[in-house]
């Protein structure tokens, strides 16, 4: 690891991993997120869901045939697991709005201090998309955003209050992103684990909200 | 068996067309209409494509994407200038080069709607209901202007059912009473905007004898469907 770029995209990916659960239903949001599906063992026995009503589906074997009806939320072929369902999309909301999606994994333009998730639009877009985000966003037990710590313009991404559109407010459990892992509650932000080389202060730098530190919760 | 030997041993056919241009020739301008398909499966092509040549305009079209540079998908809607309103959850596809360039232009109303909310808006008007309260969507600009209450100590707001004058869909299988079976994810919103609307018509893969589909396998009765046309039976 080197200052300028924290952990890669696959250490990011095993942070993610450390909090889903064996046997849980989660859902990958399109871009970073897909990233912890291919980083994933068989062992782990995690369900993934798809906004098209998909339960259970799977990364394709190699030289495996594709079929055009099964695609992740990214529209790439998939596989489906044994004991996969497939449901009409009433009921695939109802999955991710009515609470029993274990986790959702997402990106994000901001998060505050709060846990508010600013990730569908930007400010005074004139075209932007919505998809399941702010249904998965209420709905899901847990929610854990994997995205880069600051953005293009360099600015934080870890903010006080968005000044980006909200997608839901105070839903975010965990940040992850390539310098440090972030756990929220009602009383804020705690840094658990940072990048090898990071400092509490150099974050201070790049984070435009105030945090604690508690690297003894790392990897719980 | 072929479409034809399936409607001479069935009397009840009248909802059987033979193509595409009579499937949708009752759709008229300032009609609502249900277009199916997500992320580009569980799409009516051919459908799509014989309504974007219908002489009609001012469309209200419902639809989770707004193309994605495939022939024959609801791209071609935007194209033949027949929408002045979108209802959608995820225009976004840099394949959506009509419906971006029609915005753009200031050419057609916009409403974006979250997903889950789309879907239950639909499923809300094909069962009867006056809408419902969700989460989703509270405090954010998608939730403005709605009426919002407080439930469970959870802010909630009002959305309304989502009626459709025509639903154009797909499934894999039908039979000549409507019955349908639905294919994976093509399933998707294909069921509910059957039930939301008015008449609905599909496009299906393949054509079963009355009776070959299990009454316990029915995915959507045919009470709800109208017109059915077979894929590539009309060439």
């Amino acid at each position: 690891m080197n200052l300028q770029t924290g952990w890669n995209k696959f250490e990011q990916a095993e942070r993610v991993i450390r909090y889903l659960r064996p046997y849980s239903y989660v859902n990958l949001g399109v871009g970073m997120p897909g990233i912890v599906a291919e980083m994933l063992d068989d062992t782990r026995n995690i369900y993934f869901h798809c906004e098209n009503g998909i339960l259970g589906y799977r990364g394709l074997e190699k030289n495996e045939e594709i079929d055009p009806d099964i695609i992740d939320a990214a529209t790439k072929p998939v596989g489906l697991i044994a004991g996969a369902a497939v449901v009409a999309h009433d009921l695939s909301f109802a999955i991710a709005r009515g609470g029993r999606l274990d986790t959702a994994v997402l990106g994000a333009f901001q998060v505050s201090e709060a846990g508010d998730l600013a990730n569908w639009k930007s400010p005074n877009a004139l075209i932007a998309g919505v998809g399941g985000a702010m249904d998965l966003a209420v709905g899901a037990k847990q929610l854990i955003v994997m995205m880069k710590h600051l953005d293009k313009s360099g600015a934080a991404k870890i903010v006080k209050e968005c000044t980006y559109p909200i997608t839901a407010r105070k839903v975010v459990d965990y940040i992850v992103t390539e310098f440090a892992v972030v756990a929220i509650n009602s009383h804020g932000l705690t840094v658990v684990e940072m990048a090898d080389g990071m400092t509490e202060e150099i974050l201070a730098t790049i984070t435009a909200a105030k945090f604690k530190l508690d690297l003894s919760r790392a990897g719980i | 068996m072929g479409v034809e030997t399936l409607a001479m041993q069935t009397p009840n056919h009248r909802k059987l067309v033979r193509t595409p241009q009579e499937a949708v020739a009752g759709i008229i301008d300032g009609n609502l209409l249900l277009v199916g398909g997500w992320g580009g499966i569980g799409v009516p092509y051919e459908l799509i494509l014989a309504t974007s040549k219908l002489p009609i305009r001012n469309l209200t079209i419902v639809s989770n994407n707004c193309g994605m540079g495939v022939e024959g998908d609801v791209g071609e809607l935007f194209r033949a200038g027949l929408v002045s309103k979108v209802i959608t959850t995820f225009p976004v596809h840099s394949e959506a080069v009509d419906y971006l360039d029609r915005v753009k232009k200031g050419e057609i109303e916009v409403e974006l709607t979250p997903q889950g909310t789309l879907a239950e808006r639909l499923r809300c008007a094909g069962a009867g209901l006056g809408g419902f309260f969700t989460p989703t969507g509270a405090g954010t600009e998608l939730g403005e202007n709605k009426e919002s209450r407080i439930i469970g100590g959870r802010e909630h707001i009002l959305e309304q059912p989502l009626y459709g004058d025509y639903a154009i869909i797909k499934a894999d299988q039908a039979d000549l009473m409507g019955n349908l079976r639905f294919r994976f994810a093509a399933r998707s919103f294909n069921p509910l905007m059957a039930m939301a609307a008015r008449r609905t018509i599909v496009e299906v893969k393949e054509l079963v004898s009355i009776g070959s589909i299990h009454p316990d396998d029915v995915h959507l009765p045919g009470i709800f469907v109208d017109t059915i046309y077979v894929s590539g039976s009309s060439s």
